[in-house]
């Protein structure tokens, strides 16, 4: 059986005022099953948040972008808005970080998520209204509150129900773009709990946007590891935790203080990642990689590092391994 | 080691806007208990982390110490001076030696003076130094925060670096008055997780030359992984203070516990829900009676609504606010 959705070899430009271009996603690809939870993770400036904007085709006019994204089979970027549209919602839907932006602030939550299940015919007036409730129920939010504003509701509320309204067209895929960050620790705990009961119980396959390493290992069966636009190793979560084939993989989690490691050492990755309005030579790592050696002057090919794994650094080439993607 | 801040009995209360309904109506003037009867107290050389969720009183009680905001009872005392009794004049010494470190470097710097004018501005605004003298001390301070050599970040704008070494020109900017006691409000939380590691460090290493640190933080990976001690707030109220290794080791009262039992663990095999609280924070205009926490408490029994716990040693051999421990 094919992917739910695949992202194959994904490019995002942006035009710059000075007429040059940023690459911002430099051939980015990956694969969902149904019901699958994949993380997208990296530094602010990888490109996870523009390929998840591209992957619906949200990207502002100053940018432009190739490659396919096939939703059972089907490329949405192969006709524009046009071949998006009818999927955008209704199959693919979004939560933004910060709920508060993507909530109409003058409209009921109650209003706004009618207004959702009209314009995609879903539902209409007392049915819409009735699904409206059953939506927020089932995103802990009682019926009764559907109509409070947005200002009324606390910053979990507000998440819950942009939440909620997402999952108004009854979508097979929701991306989560940092949905637990400006949250609290409990709030946290809470929306996390509501995004694995969701894709457990409508069998939707989420993919969560983040910098947050904890988050994707708590939640996800499989992770993305983007870095300058291109995605340096992909694998099941445990895999990549206890056997990073990447160096930048394993100073990412390195990196990240843990509760359960308090007298480890303390890793930073020193330098900052390469700017992408120009190109680059050679692996874009190698600045920053602790194990960068002669041959890291070329860059690395994505390759195929067995169980579903692969990862783009020469540690790992084997020679007559195929390439993949 | 005696003290260089003493905080006792510290209250912070801000009055709610009641607007102009609710002056004609005269609805009763309502208040926010924002900070409720915390003492603490923090020794040259030492780290002091205050951890709790959004409004938990954590950033009020750092204000007051700055005195940016008016303590209503108590005292804070700073190398023997009680600073809620001090007036302008005699507080303007004093305050060359309390320090602050913001949250986003991104915001605390002015985008149009460069590295080596935003480190001189406050030696300019204290009339500290001769002009060679100034440009001296700002090296110094560079260095201190490891922007070596100077030389390289002197004639920088804040746009021109990456938002570690915007920390670190903040940091370095706090440290050319030679303050003894730094209060960091979440120095980290706006970083980037590669450099987050590299400004903590700077900050270990800032303390064990002697600063007193105060820092601000949400997160408790971080707090535990750096700070000495540990006071969790909930509500205004310090309810657990102790060593840092011990308070997450051993955590005496319930919310420490469930707090502690959220964090995401970066090892995908150490996966549990936790004690996941329903609701959020109770707002601190109407504080629950007897325990505040006993609302959202999995262990109340009749006694916690009835009478507030004092902090008291345990077990554990640090102190807690619970009738249970």
């Amino acid at each position: 059986m094919s992917a739910l959705l695949e992202v194959e070899n994904l490019h995002v430009w942006f035009d710059l005022p000075d007429g040059r271009e940023l690459h911002a996603v430099q051939g980015v690809g990956f694969a969902l099953d149904r019901g699958e939870r994949l993380g997208l993770v990296g530094e602010s400036g990888c490109g996870k948040t523009t390929t998840a904007l591209a992957v619906l085709g949200l990207l502002p006019p100053s940018a432009s972008a190739g490659g396919r994204v096939l939703l059972d089979g089907e490329d949405m970027l192969a006709g524009g808005e046009a071949t998006i549209r009818p999927h955008r919602w209704t199959d693919v839907a979004i939560v933004f970080q910060g709920a508060m932006n993507a909530l109409n602030p003058v409209k009921s939550v109650g209003a706004q998520i009618v207004e959702a299940l009209e314009l995609h015919d879903v539902e209409r007036g007392a049915a819409a209204r009735r699904r409206t409730g059953e939506l927020l129920e089932s995103v802990g939010i009682p019926a009764a509150r559907a109509s409070r504003f947005p200002h009324e509701l606390s910053g979990g509320m507000r998440q819950r129900a942009a939440i909620a309204m997402a999952l108004s067209c009854a979508p097979k895929v929701l991306i989560a773009d940092e949905p637990t960050t400006a949250l609290d620790v409990m709030v946290q705990a809470q929306i996390l709990e509501l995004l694995d009961a969701l894709s457990r119980e409508l069998g939707l396959a989420l993919v969560l946007v983040t910098h947050d390493l904890p988050v994707v290992a708590q939640l996800c069966d499989r992770c993305v590891v983007m870095y300058a636009g291109r995605v340096v190793e992909e694998g099941p979560v445990e895999a990549l935790y206890h056997d990073p084939q990447h160096p930048y993989t394993r100073l990412l989690f390195a990196a990240t203080p843990d509760l359960d490691d308090l007298d480890g050492p303390v890793v930073s990755i020193p330098g900052a990642p390469p700017r992408l309005d120009r190109p680059l030579e050679g692996c874009p790592f190698r600045q920053r990689c602790d194990r960068a050696f002669e041959k890291c002057v070329v860059e690395p090919p994505l390759v195929s590092v067995g169980d579903g794994r692969v990862a783009a650094c020469h540690l790992v080439t084997i020679p007559r391994e195929g390439s993949v993607r | 080691m005696s003290a260089l801040l003493e905080v006792e009995d510290l209250a912070v209360r801000y009055p709610v806007p009641r607007g102009i309904v609710g002056a004609v109506a005269r609805r009763p003037t309502q208040t926010v208990h924002a900070v409720d009867g915390v003492s603490f107290s923090l020794a040259p050389g030492e780290m002091v982390a205050l951890v709790g969720e959004s409004g938990c009183g954590k950033t009020s009680t750092a204000q007051a110490v700055m005195r940016l905001v008016d303590a209503d009872e108590g005292a804070i005392k700073f190398e023997g001076r009680d600073l809620t009794r001090l007036g302008v004049r005699a507080l303007r010494p004093l305050r060359r030696r309390i320090q602050m470190v913001y949250q986003d470097p991104y915001e605390s710097l002015d985008p149009r003076l460069r590295v080596r004018q935003a480190v001189e501005e406050p030696l300019a605004i204290h009339g500290l130094g001769s002009r060679s003298e100034r440009v001296e001390r700002v090296r110094q301070a560079l260095e201190r925060v490891e922007l070596t050599p100077p030389d390289l970040y002197l004639e920088r704008y804040p746009h021109e670096l990456s938002g570690g070494q915007r920390q670190r020109v903040a940091i370095a900017a706090a440290l050319v008055l030679e303050p003894s006691l730094l209060v960091a409000d979440e120095p980290v939380s706006m970083l980037d997780v590669s450099v987050r590691a590299g400004v903590l460090s700077l900050l270990d290493s800032l303390k064990r030359s002697g600063l007193a640190i105060l820092m601000i933080t949400h997160d408790l990976s971080t707090a535990a992984r750096f700070a000495d001690r540990i006071a969790v707030m909930y509500l205004g109220r310090i309810v657990e203070e102790g060593p840092a290794s011990q308070v997450v080791r051993s955590p005496q009262h319930p919310y420490t516990r469930a707090l502690l039992s959220v964090v995401p663990r970066r090892d995908p095999r150490e996966r549990h829900t936790g004690q996941v609280l329903r609701g959020e924070t109770p707002d601190a205009v109407r504080i629950p009676s007897g325990c505040r926490f006993h609302p959202r408490c999995p262990l109340a029994f009749d006694r916690c609504s009835l009478e507030e716990p004092v902090l008291h040693a345990t077990a554990a051999g640090h102190p807690a606010a619970c009738h249970l421990v």
